[in-house]
């Protein structure tokens, strides 16, 4: 059974680099800066987890790099380093349900209506659904989930979407591969899209690509300004630009 | 042992809008208040530029908001469910440590009309018998239009509103909304400025025929100097607006409006940290001793006082009520009792416009900015022949421009390169054609004790039983219709829709909707049917008086606040110059 670490996709790494071009350009800055800056891909695989243990991590690469790609349209959740930001969560207050109402009794199988119902905060969420998740890639595809082609991946992905993967046939009653889904695409936005000071975003990439200023945050003038596309870059709330 | 603190005159407990207004209304009056709130303390400097620019914190990990461990509420459709606790912020974000809700809200300052306060008699004027559904509990406001509209006036004063004015003294103002209650004095202040958004309604509003007008603002649009001689910045459109703590000193709230001169007072002090579990009565059980609460350290104290007002806000007030055995419970088969009747909340959804080839540049924003039509408003149209009563303001804003709350086009994946392709273009390519609507109380929506679930000090939470209306639901579908109108007059690209349909059901999460709850501890004339008299004292023990939207019979579709904030100044005044005097119950039952 293949458990040894998986490799990342090349094409992640190319374009992650033409965007560390791309932004020192705008800095002005030119060849000896370049030299000295990492690409965000090798900052990424340098990276160590707080949280997630090594199977997971390569889990969390692989499924992150589906939900959002790199590709021509713009940079992908691994470019901007979505991961890190996932794995810096968990260990968050959020991370830890500090924030929820935990007390039970539980009952994981209510309507949607609901909300979130099952017990177990965020981080015994994830560590659950990605093991679960490769138990159902390997009995569908006989490979973890970060070792298949990209294809399968997303077909194991929409089938938790979907909630065609039945957790309850490994013995987890309580944990709904729907939800699992959910929490996962969303905090692979929220890492694409928050401040880079949380560790995802990386350079602001994402919001360059949409056109969002950041932490600007003061627009008496643009606000008369009507059907004028804003021309200024982001800035973080650490003050960066980029 | 219990420790106990030194007496006080006034014990105000939560220090939102309503505990704010309290305090310097009752220090002013030479009183000795103290404010017990459960929250931290909140300084205007810890959320100076840039640190409130920041969306996963704020409106992602409601950073300034009550979190469900300290207090959740439990939810069901109706009374043969089982309750289940809204484990993460949801439907309703309430505010929590100094400054309350008030420190994030959008600071829209919509009022109710004469209309709303006299539901009840408009119905009976404007149904015939057996027209409206059974279930329906209409009742009026125990406060006249003329009584209260002086006290949102000055609330508007406080808070430096800026907007048009429609109606001033009975007599109708162009640009403002014809619909509005006549306003003893103009708005302080002009309006905010209009985005691309707020432009293009307007426009299409008045090319059908429609009223629009500028969003009344709380949000100021000059510098300002309220009556209390605080200094307001003007609103600078920095984008981070409903869910976040203005960074500029501009969004009114109790820091920038009140709370700074209120701390100058020697007979006021404030306690953060202090859980209230209970009000304590005295034997006879017509008077309230004082408050126990939880301190910082787990302890228990008990803090004396000759009056006390609740104003945690509506829900939280309703569950102290019940926690302290003030008040008879509802019963909703019987129809006895008054505590939880008439629970309400609100309406929202609406229009998705997509325009390929127009930038919004949705982040210059402000909360309140916006242009909003009346005309489907409650009276504003015959609604008998329909089969419904009430109605919404429809409007366009853009609260906020953070990407995470970006609409996404219609169709479009939700993840892989078909989103990304999706998102880069939508942002900055949308507006929103909303409504916000009202919602009638029923004889099943109602507010008690759950009887499984409790906080961390051992308290029961409270449970909310609540669906949506048939009534109102009729309501939204004659409105998606009107806003389908406007929606096909702009001509977008395509657009998409979240109206309820006529079988939806009322969920608790994840989305927001809005935190306009309402009812629950209702004001009336008859102490059979209200938990409060028109003064917001308890029927029950007069020295307790309760603050908050808890007092509105059934929910109107203006925001809440200024209609919070009137019936604070009311009653502080009729506690000033009639309770004072003569403590005791204000109405006779
Ligand atoms: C996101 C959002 C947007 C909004 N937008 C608008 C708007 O545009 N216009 C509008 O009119 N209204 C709006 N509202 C509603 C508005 O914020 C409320 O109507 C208003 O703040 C209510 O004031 P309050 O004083 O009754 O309660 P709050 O402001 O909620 O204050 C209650 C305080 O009591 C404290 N407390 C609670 N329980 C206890 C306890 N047991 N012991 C001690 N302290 C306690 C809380 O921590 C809190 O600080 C919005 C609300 C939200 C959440
Ligand atoms: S938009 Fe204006 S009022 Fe709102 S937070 Fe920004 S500066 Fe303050």
């Amino acid at each position: 059974m293949a458990n040894e670490p998986c490799r990342i996709g090349r094409r992640p790494f190319i374009i992650g680099s033409l965007i560390g071009i791309a932004s020192l350009g705008m800095k002005g800055g030119v060849s000896s800066v370049f030299a000295a800056v990492p690409s965000t891909a090798d900052e990424l695989k340098q990276y160590q987890p707080v949280f997630f243990t090594a199977e997971e991590w390569q889990f969390m690469l692989a499924a992150c790099d589906r939900l959002i790609p790199s590709d021509r349209e713009g940079p992908g959740a691994l470019d901007t380093h979505v991961p890190v930001f996932i794995d810096k969560q968990m260990l968050t207050p959020y991370g830890k349900g500090e924030d929820w109402y935990m007390e039970g009794p539980f009952d994981s199988h209510a309507s949607l209506l609901f909300g979130y119902q099952m017990p177990f905060p965020l981080q015994v969420l994830y560590r659950k659904g990605i093991s679960l998740t490769n138990q159902y890639s390997r009995i569908k595809y006989n490979q973890n989930f970060c070792d298949l082609p990209a294809r399968m991946k997303d077909a194991v992905l929409t089938d938790l979407q979907k909630n065609v993967a039945d957790f309850s046939q490994f013995g987890e009653a309580d944990l709904n591969a729907g939800y699992f889904f959910t929490r996962l695409l969303e905090n692979t936005k929220e890492g694409y899209l928050a401040d880079p000071q949380y560790g995802g975003n990386k350079n602001m990439a994402a919001w360059k690509m949409i056109n969002f200023p950041g932490a600007r945050a003061s627009f008496p003038q643009w606000i008369k300004i009507h059907n004028v596309k804003y021309p200024l870059g982001p800035v973080s709330l650490s003050g960066e630009q980029a | 042992m219990k420790k106990i603190n030194d007496a006080v005159d006034v014990i105000i407990v939560g220090l939102g809008w309503a505990g704010s207004i309290m305090g310097i209304e009752l220090a002013q009056a030479g009183l000795k208040v103290r404010a017990l709130e459960r929250g931290e303390d909140r300084l205007n400097s810890d959320y100076a530029y840039p640190k409130p620019a920041d969306e996963l914190a704020f409106t992602k990990r409601h950073k300034i908001m009550q979190s469900p461990h300290d207090a959740a509420f439990t939810i069901r459709h109706n009374a043969s469910e089982t309750a289940l606790p809204m484990r993460e912020l949801g439907a309703f974000r309430l505010g929590d440590g100094v400054g309350g809700a008030g420190l994030h809200w959008t600071g829209m300052i919509t009022r109710p009309t004469p209309v709303d306060l006299k539901m009840k008699t408009y119905a009976d004027e404007h149904f015939k018998r057996g027209e409206l559904d059974e279930e329906l509990r209409i009742a009026d406001f125990p406060v006249s239009w003329e009584e209260i509209e002086p006290h949102m006036d000055f609330f508007d004063k406080v808070c430096g509103s800026s907007g048009e004015t429609g109606n001033l003294r009975g007599v109708i103002q162009q640009g403002g909304d014809p619909f509005e209650g006549a306003r003893s004095n103009p708005f302080p202040n002009k309006p905010l400025e209009d985005s691309l958004n707020a432009t293009l309604f307007r426009q299409a509003t008045q090319e059908m025929g429609l009223h629009p007008y500028s969003m009344p603002s709380a949000a100021v649009s000059v510098p300002y100097t309220n009556p209390y001689g605080q200094q307001i910045a003007p609103c600078n459109y920095c984008g981070f607006c409903q869910f976040y703590s203005c960074l500029n000193y501009s969004k009114a709230s109790p820091q920038t409006a009140i709370l700074d001169r209120l701390k100058q007072f020697n007979n006021f002090d404030y306690k953060t940290r202090a859980n209230v579990i209970r009000v304590e009565k005295h034997a006879d059980g017509k008077t309230a001793t004082g408050v126990t609460y939880i301190d910082e350290n787990g302890d228990e104290v008990f803090q004396p006082a000759s009056i006390v007002i609740l104003s945690t806000f509506g829900l939280n007030n309703v569950r102290l009520l019940l926690n302290s055995s003030i008040g008879k419970p509802y019963n909703p088969i019987t129809e006895e009792g008054v505590i939880g009747r008439n629970y309400t909340h609100q309406y929202g959804g609406g229009f998705t416009l997509f325009f390929d080839n127009l930038e919004f540049n949705p982040f210059a924003t402000a909360g309140p900015t916006g242009t909003v039509i009346s005309d489907y408003g409650t009276g504003n149209v015959e609604t008998a022949q329909l089969g419904f009563i009430g109605g919404a303001k429809i409007y366009s804003s853009q609260p906020t421009g953070t990407p995470m709350a970006a609409a996404i086009k219609k169709g479009a994946p939700s993840w892989g390169s078909g989103w990304k392709k999706a998102l880069k273009e939508s942002y900055g390519h949308s507006m929103g054609v909303k409504l916000e609507g009202s919602n009638m109380a029923t004889r099943g929506n109602y507010l008690d004790l759950d009887p499984v679930y409790k906080d961390r000090f051992g308290m029961p939470l409270l449970r909310v039983t609540y669906d949506y209306v048939q009534n109102d639901l009729r309501m939204l579908q004659y409105m998606k219709e009107k806003m389908e109108a406007i929606t096909k007059h702009l001509n977008p690209t395509q657009y998409s829709h979240n109206i309820l349909k006529m079988d939806s059901h009322f969920a608790s999460s994840p989305n927001y909707v809005n935190t306009h709850n309402a009812g629950g501890a209702i004001m009336g004339d008859n102490p059979r049917t209200s938990a409060l008299n028109r003064y917001l004292q308890s029927w029950d023990v007069h020295n307790l008086f309760v603050m908050g939207a808890n007092a509105f019979p059934q929910n109107f579709y203006a925001n809440p606040s200024a209609m919070v904030a009137g019936l604070a100044y009311w009653s502080a005044k009729a506690i000033r110059e009639q309770y004072l005097k003569n403590p005791g119950p204000l109405v006779q039952a």
